[in-house]
């Protein structure tokens, strides 16, 4: 059979989406500034935008920092404030790590951050260094383009004079998904293996070099450095009571304009592809949303939905790290579900039993079912696994395989074989 | 008390559920995982530390809450 289209994402060879972005018409830019559409602003451009100005400092900026409501734009959604504070209450020395590592095969945003506006990241970085007093601060990537724009930025800071292109150190580790969790980037930079770690510890108790450690989304930082210029109400200004703030999403798969674009939080599924993404294709039925994390909607349940955190954890599913990717007519939902459950099963770090032997058994579950030789014994699997598995590995990415299964049946019941 | 199983050291040898089922169970393929968030009634106690101390892999952590 031939596999779903879907599986095309930005990071897929020869897809384009993390070269250029937009803005969503209603606001004005953050992140995706006048000239960094296509082209990385250089130190003299972001100067001129006020990039490395100071801004709020310290205890004070904490509070700014909860006052603005911004979470962690990775995917977790954890609220900054709290991961920021938990890190100060550690003993010194600390160390800040500006996480840019992009798993999610769906989304391409950090990387057209990191290759548009290095600067920001890096000043969003400093600027967590100086909160928490860290005595190291590093920058982890994985993809050659974004070591190579956060290479020449530290260059053009260190022609400038400045020293604190010194203070700044870049750890590059192969692509995997699971090199972007944050007990497994703590292991690579202490020189280990990019695989994650039972907790506790948090890498916010004992990270790199067993020192409290603060590991931050790279569009997080960028959002902080903003943030320190601009407060908190400024920061309110876009976006929902609950998930205040512009986000950078990945729209993808059966859509007009596929891309990455900064747009207010709250618009809905089909108005983000309506009023950037180029409308959705008629024939689209469904949706992946968060990435490949946040399972399979339906797009008659989904559409409608407000793109912020609350909403769509309400759905069981999660906004994560922005990216949404429409399906197509040839993206029947067994077939996607069977795709991605494989790549789950390719995935998966084989450390932990229950995650290896977990998503082994949705992927030849599906596999079943999507060959016609399914049954309602597997459909009922699915389900129990959906509901048990979560958890059950050292770090989520059994969640994501888990979350696939129970959400492929409950919004496309029919698509399953029925119960005796 | 509450009590833990490291999921990336388990190997599904599965004595921790024999010594112990109120607190460890086991999954189809054998792994084991706490039930519920991991308490252990007072009266398991025991039973919870020579699980943990059989455990092949030294997989289980028990912690004073």
């Amino acid at each position: 059979m031939t596999p779903a289209s879907v599986l095309a994402g930005p990071h897929a060879e020869g897809a384009d989406s993390a070269r250029r972005a937009a803005v969503h018409p209603a606001i004005a830019p953050r992140l995706v500034v006048a000239g960094s559409e296509e082209a990385r602003l250089h130190l003299a451009a972001e100067r001129a935008l006020g990039t490395y100005e100071p801004g709020t400092e310290g205890g004070e900026f904490l509070d700014e920092l909860e006052r603005s409501g911004l979470t962690g734009r990775g995917g977790a959604a954890f609220p900054a404030h709290i991961k920021w504070r938990g890190v100060v209450a550690g003993e010194g020395p600390r160390v800040v790590v500006a996480n840019g590592e992009e798993g999610e095969p769906a989304s391409g945003k950090d990387r057209w951050l990191l290759t548009h506006r290095p600067h920001l990241v890096l000043d969003g970085l400093l600027l967590a260094a100086r909160t928490v007093r860290a005595g190291r601060a590093v920058v982890y990537l994985s993809h050659p383009e974004t070591v190579a724009a956060v290479r020449g930025a530290l260059d053009e800071l260190a022609a400038a004079g400045d020293d604190r292109a010194r203070e700044v150190e870049i750890h590059v580790v192969d692509p995997t998904y699971v090199a972007g969790e944050e007990s497994a980037l703590c292991r690579s930079v202490n020189g280990g293996p990019a695989l994650p770690t039972a907790k506790p510890p948090r890498p916010h108790e004992s990270g790199v070099d067993g020192r409290p450690t603060l590991v931050s989304n790279v569009e997080t930082l960028a959002h902080a450095a903003w943030l320190a210029r601009n407060g908190a109400d400024a920061f309110r200004a876009q976006g929902t009571a609950a998930s205040p703030g512009t986000a950078l999403v990945t729209l993808s798969g059966a859509c007009g304009a596929p891309g990455v674009y900064e747009v207010p939080l709250g618009r809905t599924i089909r108005q983000l592809f309506d009023e950037v993404g180029g409308g959705l294709a008629e024939e689209s039925h469904g949706f992946l949303v968060g990435g490949w994390f946040g399972g399979v909607l339906r797009r008659e349940r989904a559409q409608d939905t407000p793109c912020c955190y609350d909403a769509l954890r309400t759905l069981g599913s999660g906004l994560g790290c922005g990216a949404i990717t429409a399906l197509g007519a040839d993206d029947t939902p067994v077939r996607v579900a069977a795709d991605l459950a494989a790549w789950y099963a390719r995935e998966s770090a084989g450390q932990c039993g229950v995650c290896v032997n977990g998503t082994k058994a949705i992927r030849d579950t599906f596999a079943r079912i999507a060959d016609g030789a399914g049954s309602a014994d597997d459909r009922d699997k699915l389900v129990r696994w959906g509901d048990t598995l979560p958890g059950r590995g050292a770090c989520a990415f059994l969640n994501g395989a888990a979350t696939l299964a129970r959400s492929a049946v409950a919004q496309y019941p029919e698509a399953f074989p029925a119960g005796a | 008390m509450k009590a833990a199983v490291d999921a990336t050291k388990c190997n599904a040898y599965g004595t921790c559920a024999d010594h112990c089922p109120s607190v460890f169970q086991l999954d189809e393929w054998g792994y084991g995982s706490v039930v519920g968030d991991g308490t252990v009634a007072e009266a398991e106690i025991g039973a919870a530390k020579v699980a943990a101390a059989d455990c092949p892999e030294k997989a289980i952590t028990l912690i004073d809450a």
